[in-house]
């Protein structure tokens, strides 16, 4: 700090005078901390904010030993760790700063996934659901079920709502999408809600009906890029082992009839993955993406059912994340802009005051109180990964049916209430103490 | 520098009135009783206008004359047709309270104020001077309603309450689409009511310019040398917000607020992100800051540090922030872009090096009363070193 003159006018009150109001004691705001190493904790409070310091200095601010006089005083000052006789105004500030948090809760479930049919043509071995063949129809989800989550869904207050065509092979039922979305449209002249159609798929069964009617109703598509052709062709192998060529042939298309920003596309690492972090980041890169996710296997559905995928330790999925962000930043020193969209996800959540919307990240988690997933058969799961898990015979996780339970039924359900308690870690014992 | 008071001879023992003033071709006044004809040489006063004004003084001997005629005084003899003017008839003050070519026309409503800023350009005056908000409601409907900006400043404005609220209404009638900046100190709206009140008005394009000095409390306010002062305008910040109003943060940068600026920035960037605009300020040589020189003036080459930092975390935050007042030698390249010329054109200026300068078009130059104090620092450019014009730097109308 600049050392304070004593050359200012004698009509002004110099700054100790407003300094002495800061007394003598503290007292510690909500916080939690973890040792980051052997040398330092990071502090953290429920509204995001963190401050770094040598043990022997966090242990001196928790005995309230610490010089008020410290430029790490003002710093916890500054943050809201501390509050002292100067000011009141850091209890607003922390309640407005944990209201921004949690903004999201208030607008209750805005994500909307509707599984319309089961059925694939792809036999990807890491698949997480657990697909039928082309021909089963008795995998679509009927009309009439698609109908009553149309209706389920207008019952969340959400401003904003997403819905979110899986599958198996999403465009299998392309009719029923077609039938969902007018539905909602019309049903949303009323509502007046701002809505956003997203269709996941791989592309296959791509037509010029299905982009022209894509690009009527503003709807987004997402499909998935492991990687270069050999690996996304060992990784998604279909009938004439050419889901790589579909899959960029119908980026291409899909870009041009819906524009750039409509098209996104998703990957997953296996096993094979682990040594082309590289080679995958420039992919995505050549095809034209500004960003990647970079996504483990998910343990659910075929690949741990039937153990056809062989897993990897999280060292190994490490080791693959830090090298593969250490290419995305060099790519971004060498001035081509890239992101990663999990780092921006964490990153935003450390740096700002905002929420990420990102449900397996929250607390209370996510789980029916931001997304939902309507099953083909009309089950309803908390969660994407709830319905794969039930596919392989645990059904912890389904809320009710869409032909026998109401809204408030299912958002009301011990089904969801329990797990959604357990989640929170403002209240769960150990995780109430954890400075992450 | 432009002069806007000026002294004439006493002429009669009348109330002080606001009129417009009409130069050129005399046609049928549009609002007589509200304006002043400027007679050109040799013409005779044409009838129906409140007062008659003379360049030259030629008319005033001549013996056609019947009316009162002021001489305007030579240093407002730039006065043309739009511009607004108050005649005092008891002291012969003539004070030009609009011009209408100027994209910096500010309203002073008071010079009272809660606070007493150890850099405050404008001292606080204890004492009536509701004539101020007088003239001004007198002057808002003949102000031309194309005018770009307009702004509002003190004193702390929020004191006159209700009068404060009738000049908002006026101009929201009168000149709807001009847009209209307030500067305050920002502690009365620690009462969410006045914030509604502001709210209810619902002006088309309003903004609140507020100072903030530091993220810890007793610093900023020993700045402003109120007590409680930060949590008043911190909380005032908060109810704005919630009331839908647009809000400003203005710092100024002198030795007592630049050793925390990139603290501060972060606090702001954590707490108040719903900030439209962030504006760092250089100090201006008035008022307060000439008593208080010693103690506040840092050379801003000393700072660059601290700057630069403070604009990174904004930018990183997405936030809009601005750099008032600094000549662009004296900042780190990498902030031209953020450099604005921010200085009003009446007390604008560049010094003898700047003649010589490649970019002094792109630069805000200094105020008139920075011969009190510069940097030590200002070098001119040569063309070679600056390889494009710069873009960044734009112009822009701020009331400082
Ligand atoms: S020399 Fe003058 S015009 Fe050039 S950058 Fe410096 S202050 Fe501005």
């Amino acid at each position: 700090m600049l050392p304070t003159l004593p050359l200012l006018n004698d009509r002004f009150l110099g700054a100790a005078a407003f300094r002495a109001r800061v007394g003598t004691g503290y007292s510690l705001l909500p916080l939690r901390l973890i040792a980051l190493d052997a040398l330092r904790y990071v502090l953290t409070n429920f509204a995001g904010e963190h401050v770094v310091l040598p043990k022997a200095i966090a242990r001196q601010f928790i005995r309230h030993e610490l010089d008020s006089n410290s430029a790490v005083y003002d710093e916890l000052k500054s943050k809201h760790f501390l509050l002292d006789d100067d000011s009141t105004v850091a209890l607003d500030l922390l309640a407005v700063k944990y209201r921004t948090k949690q903004s999201l809760l208030a607008n209750f479930t805005s994500l909307f996934m509707f599984v319309v049919t089961l059925r694939c043509d792809h036999s990807c071995p890491y698949c997480q659901v657990s697909r039928q063949s082309v021909d089963r129809h008795a995998y679509d989800m009927t009309i009439a079920a698609a109908d009553r989550a149309i209706d389920f869904m207008f019952h969340s207050p959400s401003p904003a709502i997403k819905v979110e065509f899986q599958g198996g092979e999403s465009l299998l039922n392309f009719e029923l999408i077609r039938h969902i979305v007018t539905r909602v449209n019309d049903r949303n002249v009323l509502e007046g809600r701002d809505i956003r159609f997203v269709i996941a798929t791989n592309l296959m069964c791509l037509s010029d009906e299905i982009l022209s009617f894509c690009k009527e109703h503003d709807v987004f598509i997402s499909t998935s890029l492991d990687g270069p052709r050999t690996l996304h062709n060992q990784n998604r192998p279909r009938p004439g082992g050419d889901s790589y060529e579909v899959a960029v042939a119908g980026i291409g298309r899909s870009r041009e009839a819906l524009g750039a920003d409509r098209v996104a596309a998703l990957m997953t690492t296996t096993e094979a993955s682990l040594s082309q972090p590289v080679e995958i980041v420039d992919e995505y890169v050549r095809q034209g993406f500004n960003s990647i996710f970079l996504r483990p296997l998910s343990p659910y559905g075929f690949a741990v059912k039937t153990g056809l995928v062989t897993g990897y330790s999280i060292e190994q999925w490490l080791d693959f994340y830090r090298r593969s962000l250490e290419y995305i930043v060099e790519l971004n020193y060498r001035g081509i802009p890239f992101r990663e969209d999990y780092s921006s996800l964490i990153l935003r959540k450390i740096l700002t005051p905002y929420p990420t919307g990102y449900v397996d990240l929250q607390s209370p988690a996510g789980i029916g109180i931001s997304g939902i997933v309507f099953n083909y058969d009309g089950d309803i799961y908390a969660s994407d990964e709830a319905r794969m898990l039930a596919e392989s015979g645990d059904r912890r996780f389904r809320l009710g049916n869409l032909h026998t339970d109401s809204f408030e039924e299912v958002m009301s359900s011990d089904n969801l209430i329990d797990i959604l308690s357990e989640t929170m870690t403002e209240c769960v014992p150990m995780c109430v103490d954890c400075g992450f | 520098m432009i002069k806007l008071h000026g002294k004439m001879p006493k002429r009669d023992d009348g109330e002080p009135f606001v009129v417009r003033v009409v130069r050129g071709t005399p046609g049928s006044p549009l609002a007589g009783d509200r304006e002043a004809y400027i007679l050109g040489p040799d013409e005779v006063a044409p009838p129906g206008y409140r007062a008659y004004l003379s360049a030259g003084g030629a008319h005033l001997q001549s013996p056609g004359q019947t009316r009162v005629i002021w001489p305007i005084p030579e240093e407002l003899s730039y006065l043309s047709d739009g511009d607004i003017v108050r005649i005092n008839p008891k002291t012969g003050e003539l004070w030009v309270v609009y011009r209408r070519s100027s994209p910096f026309n500010a309203m002073l409503l008071t010079e009272r104020c809660n606070s007493n800023c150890l850099m405050c350009s404008q001292p606080p005056k204890a004492g009536d001077d509701s004539h101020l908000v007088k003239a001004y409601l007198d002057a808002i409907p003949l102000m031309a309603p194309d005018s770009a900006e307009l702004g509002i400043t003190g004193g702390e404005p929020t004191l006159l309450g209700g009068s404060l609220l009738q000049v908002l209404r006026a101009c929201k009638e009168h000149l709807p689409d001009t847009a209209l900046h307030m500067l305050s100190n920002g502690r009365l709206f620690n009462y969410l009511s006045l914030c509604r009140e502001f709210e209810a008005i619902d002006h088309p394009d309003f903004m609140i310019g507020i100072p903030l000095y530091s993220d810890i409390p007793h610093r900023h306010d020993f700045v402003v040398q109120a007590a409680g002062a930060f949590d008043q305008t911190v909380r005032g910040i908060m109810n704005l917000a919630r009331c839908g109003q647009r809000i400003e943060i203005r710092m100024v940068l002198h030795r007592e607020t630049v050793d925390r600026l990139p603290q501060f920035a972060r606090f702001v960037a954590r707490n108040l992100p719903f900030v439209e605009h962030i504006a760092l300020m250089g100090l201006e040589m008035m008022g307060y800051v000439k008593m208080n020189l010693e103690a506040l003036w840092i050379d801003p080459v000393d700072y660059r540090q601290q700057l630069r930092q403070a604009v990174d975390v904004l930018r990183q935050h997405d936030l809009n922030v601005s750099i008032y007042n600094h000549q662009l030698c004296v900042l780190d390249r990498v902030l031209w872009p953020v450099a604005r010329k921010s200085i009003s054109d009446w007390k604008n200026e560049y010094i003898d090096k700047c003649r010589e300068c490649a970019i002094q078009d792109s630069c805000g130059g200094f105020f008139a009363s920075s011969s009190l104090r510069r940097s030590a620092h200002i070098a001119a450019f040569q063309s070679h070193e600056v390889c494009s014009p710069i873009a960044g730097v734009k112009k822009q109308v701020s009331n400082v």
